[in-house]
């Protein structure tokens, strides 16, 4: 057989957030080694939050990424509250889940039409794809606003709001605001209804794999700023207890820490929560994920697209339950207080559980702090994937198609790279 | 001495001297948390219609990639923070005719430079925060892209938001030279008749120091201006920290309150350092 050896060597992965490459080498059909390189450079975030008081904390946290700052800020908050002993109230709880809902929308929509779409409808970019595509492309665009609107209302902006403080929000929503974007929300609904249908009807590949899904389980709601750690191997543990069965390793070819439960790689993110936790979805997008015939749980991890159609319909639905509910009356925070103590605190951002601890001094200063972000605890994974997929895709195929395969595949995770420095160009070594 | 050089003509020479061809433009990341670049992917069908005005080259995130294409406007989000960075910027600029520094890592290191005029420097950090601190390539300083290259236009803002982008690239393409109000942000707060929240409840707010542009959110929301749109023009910066300290804040608290977003800004940074010294 010929030997040869082959490299790609292809810009920065597009449609991702942050910057890495992916590097193969393979004899005989088969991949020998494979590494997901992240080169995003080091902030040493957890170093600036050392010294800093509650709000510094929120503000600082909110920086580490432009795309999630909501569920920094919301992680960051439970944490520094449970070891502040402060009880945040019903009302708060409520509050903080409508900002999050518009979080998870804005994400999502704008990952399905403008990042991952393309991949599925065979363009490179969204804004090639608008010419062809006009009404998918400002559908997403909508559904994405939408999202900021609602993050807006709580924040003043969606990228690093302000709004929110221990104990709750400096302000309520404006109930004017509020009540117009719930005429909003309600218009839209039709969109994130069909929304599930269309991902449904796209040409994802076939490719069942072997994994271990992991998100936060609640006792009645779909679970997203509270809830256990729970795993479909068994796994129940509160967020303080995470350390015992998680671990942050780093290797030499990123700036990202690998995150593994018990040694092993595991998934957070959409499909893991929807493969664990589509039972407490509401009635009407049950209905809507089962006309699909999707059978639950998947095991192919293009189905991610899917699951985040059935969470923008999910939340749609859950802002506008918020929305209605939603009492301006009561206070927007409660009294708190600050005390020398540890907490941990545990949510899911839109691409997976993120979790916060923190140490704090009698002033409520942070002594220490640690962050596990969705990215690093999902990088092992992508690489186990990544190894099976492009198995699977078939090795005889041309650099272009294995990288555009490779490319599909890590976008699935919707991989926020400045979060887990904590994309792509390729390296095939045929041998 | 090479006979070549007249001949020889550089990318951007080319690109200045074609024809009735859209403008070019460029988004390029340096290190950041990508929240500035969704001042143009936030904008909705802002952005479509940039896309009709302009022709978008180079863009990652959004999808377009050609990091060493010739460009009339280049954006660039990011502090450097690395040599790779220091290298990429020179040849950024090289290929640009107008280059916009977008956000606060850009224009003033952002929260990364907090670890500049740090005692333990990069390094001790590294070690404290990687397990294997020799596979970190990391410079010591986060800096601004104007310490490296020349800038032609610098948007503040933690984040920048679609309405100063936007009206930089509308003044570009109509071949003015962009007007950026640099007031203070107090001006702003009292064009939107919100309660002054130093005066009335005596929170240490940083708006009399602080760049215009944000739409004065946070005392809106009833708190503090954190600055994150970085110093304004000629701001009183002694003025303001003498009235924190009468406020009660300590000499470490009153640091800090310049020590944060734009810490690297100069006016931010004296003052921290002369603050510092008293704690």
């Amino acid at each position: 057989m010929e030997n040869r050896d082959i490299r790609i060597e292809v810009p920065v992965l597009a449609r991702v957030e942050g910057e890495g490459a992916l590097e193969l080498s393979a004899s005989e059909g088969r991949i020998d080694t494979l590494r997901l390189r992240i080169f995003e450079p080091p902030r040493y975030f957890e170093k600036f939050l050392e010294g800093r008081g509650p709000q510094e904390v929120l503000d600082i946290v909110a920086r580490i990424c432009g795309i999630c700052p909501v569920a920094y800020q919301m992680t960051a908050v439970q944490a520094l509250e449970q070891a502040f002993g402060v009880q945040a109230s019903p009302h708060v709880l409520h509050l903080r889940r409508l900002m999050y809902c518009g979080e998870w929308l804005q994400s999502h929509a704008l990952h399905v039409h403008l990042l991952a779409l393309p991949d599925f409808l065979g363009f490179d970019n969204a804004i090639a794809m608008a010419g062809k595509h006009p009404d998918a492309v400002r559908r997403g665009l909508r559904l994405q606003r939408l999202g900021n609107d609602l993050i807006r209302l709580f924040g003043g902006r969606s990228v690093h709001p302000v709004g929110m403080r221990m104990g709750g929000f400096h302000r309520g929503p404006d109930p004017d605001r509020a009540a117009a974007l719930l005429e909003e929300l309600r218009a839209a609904l039709p969109d994130a209804e069909a929304l599930v249908a269309f991902t449904a009807s796209l040409p994802l590949p076939d490719d069942e794999q072997e994994f271990v899904s992991v998100a936060l389980r609640h006792d009645s709601e779909y679970a997203m700023y509270s809830g256990r750690i729970v795993s479909d191997r068994g796994l129940d543990l509160p967020a303080k207890d995470y350390l015992d069965h998680f671990r942050e390793s780093h290797v030499a070819h990123s700036t990202a820490l690998y995150a593994h439960l018990d040694g092993e790689p595991y998934l957070v993110g959409p499909l893991a929560r929807l493969n664990l936790n589509h039972d407490r979805l509401s009635p009407p997008v049950r209905a809507a994920l089962e006309a699909t015939g999707l059978s639950l749980p998947s095991r192919n991890m293009f189905h991610s697209l899917i699951a985040r159609a059935v969470e923008i319909h999910e939340v749609v639905l859950e802002a506008i339950r918020l929305l209605e509910a939603y009492r301006p009356e009561e206070p927007a925070h409660v009294p708190t207080t600050v005390q020398a103590g540890v907490g941990c605190g545990a949510t899911e951002a839109p691409r997976g559980l993120l979790w916060h601890r923190y140490e704090t001094d009698a002033a409520g200063k942070v002594l220490s702090a640690q962050i596990v972000p969705p990215t690093a605890q999902n990088q092992a994974r992508i690489e186990e994937d990544l190894k099976c997929s492009l198995e699977a895709f078939g090795l005889h195929n041309d650099d272009d198609a294995l990288r555009l395969r490779g490319e599909t595949v890590i976008r699935n995770y919707d991989p926020c790279i400045s979060c887990a420095t904590h994309f792509l160009k390729v390296r095939v070594e045929r041998r | 001495m090479p006979v070549t050089s007249r001949t020889q003509t550089t990318a951007l020479e080319r690109l200045n001297t074609r024809e009735n061809a859209r403008p070019r433009v460029a988004v390029h990341k340096f290190s950041s948390c990508d929240g500035c670049q969704l001042a143009f992917i936030n904008a909705g069908e802002a952005l479509l219609e940039l896309a009709q005005l302009v022709e978008i080259v180079h863009f990652a995130e959004a999808g377009p990639m050609d990091p060493e294409a010739a460009v009339d406007i280049a954006f660039v989000e990011g502090s450097i923070s690395t040599p790779e960075e220091s290298e990429r910027i020179q040849a950024v600029r090289a290929n640009s005719r107008f280059m916009v520094s977008l956000g606060a890592c850009a224009t003033s290191g952002g929260l990364q430079a907090l670890r500049n005029f740090n005692a333990d420097g990069a390094t001790g950090w590294t070690e404290a925060v990687y397990a294997q601190p020799e596979f970190i390539n990391s410079l010591d300083t986060a800096t601004p892209v104007a310490e490296h290259v020349k800038v032609d236009l610098e948007l503040w803002g933690c984040p920048v938001n679609a309405r100063q982008v936007f009206q930089a690239v509308r003044q570009l393409l109509f071949g003015v030279a962009p007007v950026v109000d640099k007031d203070k942000l107090c001006v702003e707060c009292k064009r939107q008749q919100h309660v002054c929240v130093l005066v009335a409840k005596g929170i240490p707010c940083m708006g009399p120091v602080t760049h215009t542009g944000c739409g004065a959110l946070c005392p809106a929301f009833g708190r503090d201006c954190y600055a994150c749109f970085g110093p304004a023009e000629n701001p009183n910066t002694t003025s303001l920290s003498r009235r924190f300290e009468g406020l009660g804040l300590m000499p470490e608290s009153v640091a800090k309150r310049f020590h944060f977003i734009n810490s690297h800004a100069p006016a931010f940074r004296t003052e921290w350092l002369a603050w510092k010294e008293r704690s």
